[in-house]
């Protein structure tokens, strides 16, 4: 335990080649994609929770809503078509970013920025389809956040997409970086329609099965 | 071999000029814009260790006030209401500020040395982290000290918590407290993860992981998994307090129990996510001071991931007073039991390593042995507990509260201070004082037998939890007095360690790079480490590679004037990529600012959540935006 030489005083052998490997890579190969899937943990163990608060709070009401008004599901519906269409795009947009083709990156992150803007509009007119506000009951409470809770999810990636897109179309593109920010951003948007589904049975349908 | 390219490190370059050259591409600016703007692991993982110890001081400053109105009957010292403040601020500050940031922040200084890497994955994440962890704190304090303390328990039970019986805006500033933590503690949870499962170095299987290692990322796992719960019930809670919802009030259709599910599917995970790191601590001093691997390394392994998913299936236990169905208490109280085993183990095994091995008792291994006595007694108390009959009784009484401070006491603080001792070196380059060590290790060993053993008497006695004060002739009298005592030799033991610390970082003995002659890579660099951490990326050929062979293996390679690192295979950790990491930035402080102020100012009106997605959205779309630097840009 006595003082020693603060340098490295285990001598080295060198074993090994680390120039050689590429600087970026797509999918799992990625560090981001890691933090995504962990970020898909925390908001999938979130959503799933509040669903479970929706059970457990459906089975303390003999009336489920409570005062029996039904929502209306056609915006959902609506909503539902669209969010599940705007799979193929972001397909396309995933491929050809991890292609990295520059041209159709551009042209598919354009149309995806529209289909949300679209169904953020659509979300707006589902919150008054409801026919409940948060303060009325705990039904309404439940209701409103796990639509807000999905909607949350909707904005942020549409943001994201938005800032992506006008990103791509700048100097900054030039960059193999690039195409794995908007691939993994594409990966993130099918992670807001998979949890989607489960939401919208649940408010459209389970009132009117429980 | 390759091409001898200067701008790349190996063996055609000399050490000194290696180094001199990564000191120049990774160290922070100078000064206070430095000091904001670093990324660097090691200084973040300090400042959250200190941080998270001043949190320590101040609760258990406040633990001492209330042993002081406890020590006799019908004492005046504080009042109820200051005294509900009290224990609420205790465990509030002593769970969500000081255990789990401590254990991550150990991770945080730790795990990137322990797996051979440069930086930490997603450092800007790490270094928002930090100051959204600070904001909450002095949030809380600050909130404390202006008499607006949150005074409804640590766990904050509705109804008691809701908007009827908790007017004003003390339970606003716990539950608001939460989301500053869990977030923050999320983020690290992350970088954490990104470290162990992308960066380890070249040859480092998942089966030639440090136990320690493998602790983080258990408690990272869990950590994602179980703060949601808290998050959702906590911000459940403020719109019943804030916006009228009535997610916890029985007269619209809501359920005060809905807040004990969910803060406990929280709550239980959450003593496994202290616990759980503590362990890995545990592993390393024992197989450094026993001078050989721990016994059943695969068996450890299995345990730890064991412990971590059982910690999930007995949350109800903590709500067997409630009413629940008695068939749903028999699978809780089976459970309860069931995660002993996996405990067990590893006890053994760390008992069977010290026996084979040749042990020296140095403080870091005091430490450990003194975790596995209290540890035991604790865990032995929690199977008494988990069973139903037994807990109906002891509920609420002082016997729980004596077996919870054994098994966090006991299961994180113990080994936590043992690392402490095993750690300085590495961080500050000086070892502390043995003896100071051995005196501090004695007197916490004894103080706290004596504060927490009498409270399982007092429980069983009939001493209710949560009380400021007791009438006389109850027999209660003496073993509060005898516990306040022991309260006074814990004092001293933590002015001790504070004495040792600042004592030994100045003058300390110098330990050199590996003072313990320890088995793992954090050894194997300087003590402090450098900025970039290694000269040389090491390649892992064995499960020990400082026992492995005389010398180092290490890779060549690297950028030298970038800051560059190597990602590898999940399982394997075969090289994969090189990955460029960020340098310096204030925009995680920036954006820390904006989500704290939004947070804080939404306690007072819900538009604070509209307006100030505003300025968030700017600071992060700063944080992303390419500044045009090489590490951002990469290759095409």
């Amino acid at each position: 335990m006595s003082a020693r030489d603060d340098t490295h005083e285990r001598p080295l052998q060198f074993a090994g080649d680390l120039s050689h490997l590429p600087a970026h890579g797509h999918s799992h190969r990625s560090l981001t994609w890691w933090g995504m899937m962990g970020l898909i943990c925390v908001e999938g163990t979130a959503l799933a929770l509040a669903v479970v608060a929706y059970l457990y709070l459906s089975g303390h009401e003999t009336a489920w809503p409570p005062h029996r008004l039904l929502p209306s599901a056609s915006w959902g519906t609506a909503f539902t078509i669209i969010v599940l269409l705007s799979f193929g795009p972001n397909l396309l947009l995933n491929r050809r970013a991890e292609q990295e083709q520059l041209g159709p990156v551009r042209v598919w992150l354009v149309v995806m920025t529209v289909v949300g803007f679209l169904l953020v509009a659509i979300r707006s007119f589902e919150f008054a389809a409801m026919h409940v506000v948060w303060s009325d009951s705990a039904y309404g409470s439940i209701v409103i956040t796990l639509l807000g809770l999905h909607t949350v999810h909707l904005v942020t990636d549409l943001y994201d997409t938005a800032v992506l897109t006008v990103l791509m179309f700048t100097r900054h593109a030039n960059s193999g970086r690039r195409f794995v920010d908007v691939a993994e951003n594409a990966i993130y948007w099918n992670f807001v329609i998979y949890v989607w589904l489960p939401i919208y049975v649940l408010l459209y349908f389970a009132p009117r099965w429980l | 071999m390759s091409v001898r390219d200067p701008s790349l490190d190996g063996e055609w370059l000399d050490e000194a000029t290696t180094h001199a050259r990564l000191e120049k591409t990774w160290s922070a600016a100078p000064g206070l814009w430095g000091w904001l703007t670093t990324l660097d692991h090691k200084r973040i993982g300090v400042r959250y260790i200190v941080t998270a110890f001043v949190f320590f001081a101040l609760a258990g400053l406040l633990a001492f006030v209330m042993r002081l109105q406890l020590a006799r009957a019908e004492n005046h010292l504080v009042g109820p209401d200051l005294y509900n403040q009290l224990f609420t601020m205790h465990g509030s500050t002593m769970m969500f500020l000081f255990a789990v940031p401590i254990m991550e922040a150990i991770a945080v200084y730790l795990v990137p040395l322990m797996v051979g890497t440069r930086a930490i994955a997603f450092p800007r994440l790490l270094a928002f982290s930090y100051w959204i962890y600070l904001f909450g704190g002095m949030m809380l304090w600050i909130a404390f000290l202006l008499n607006v303390g949150p005074d409804a328990g640590w766990f904050a039970y509705t109804p008691l918590s809701g908007p009827q019986y908790s007017p004003g805006k003390r339970v606003d500033i716990w539950a608001q407290m939460i989301t500053y933590t869990e977030l923050s503690g999320i983020a690290v949870a992350i970088c954490v993860i990104g470290t162990i499962l992308k960066q380890r170095a070249p040859g480092m299987a998942l089966n030639r992981m440090p136990l320690f290692v493998w602790a983080m990322l258990v408690m990272s796992f869990m950590v994602l998994f179980a703060m949601p719960s808290v998050m959702i019930a906590s911000t459940f809670l403020i719109m019943d307090r804030l916006v009228g919802t009535h997610f916890y009030n029985p007269a619209e259709g809501g359920d005060s129990l809905l807040w004990q599910h969910l803060f406990w599917f929280f709550g239980h995970p959450e003593v496994y996510i202290i616990f759980i790191p503590a362990l890995g601590m545990v592993s390393s001093i024992v197989a450094t001071f026993a001078r050989r691997p721990v016994f059943a390394y695969p068996l450890m392994v299995l345990a730890l991931l064991a412990t971590g998913l059982f910690a999930f299936g007995l949350w109800v236990h903590h709500m067997f007073a409630t009413g629940l169905p008695r068939l749903g208490n028999s699978f809780y109280t089976a459970a309860s039991m069931v995660i002993s085993i996996p405990t067990g183990i590893q006890i053994f095994s760390w008992i069977a390593t010290m026996w084979l091995g040749r042990p020296r008792f140095t403080t870091p291994l005091l430490f450990v042995v003194g975790f596995i006595v209290v540890f035991v007694v604790g865990g032995l108390t929690g199977v008494m507990l988990a069973s139903v009959p037994l807990d109906l009784q002891l509920h609420d009484t002082y016997f729980v509260v004596g077996h919870f401070h054994y098994v966090l006491i006991g299961g994180a603080v113990f080994p936590l201070l043992g690392a402490v001792y095993y750690w300085f070196p590495k961080v500050t380059g000086r070892l502390l004082d043995e003896r100071l060590g051995k005196l501090n290790f004695w007197l916490l060993f004894v103080g706290f037998n004596i504060t927490f053993l009498p409270m399982h008497y007092l429980g069983l006695a009939g001493m209710p939890r949560r009380i400021y004060t007791y009438s006389a002739g109850l027999g209660w009298d003496g073993l509060n007095l005898l516990e306040t005592g022991g309260a006074v030799l814990i004092a001293l033991s933590m002015l001790l360690l504070a004495f040792n610390v600042v004592k030994s970082a100045r003058g300390g003995a110098m330990a050199g790079a590996n003072p313990w002659n320890a088995d793992t890579l954090e050894w194997a660099t300087p003590s402090p480490p450098p900025t970039f951490n290694f000269n040389h990326i090491p390649l892992a050929t064995g499960s020990h590679p400082l026992w492995d062979a005389e010398r180092l293996q290490v890779m060549r390679g690297l950028k030298l004037d970038e800051r560059e690192l190597v990602l590898t295979s999940v399982l394997d950790a075969r090289p994969d990529l090189r990955e460029p990491s960020v340098p310096p930035s204030i925009w995680p402080l920036l954006a820390a600012i904006a989500v704290g102020t939004m947070f804080l100012t939404s306690i007072f009106t819900p538009w604070a959540v509209v307006v100030g997605m505003v300025p968030i959205a700017i600071t992060l779309t700063a944080w992303f935006w390419p500044k045009g630097r090489p590490e951002e840009e990469g290759e095409r």
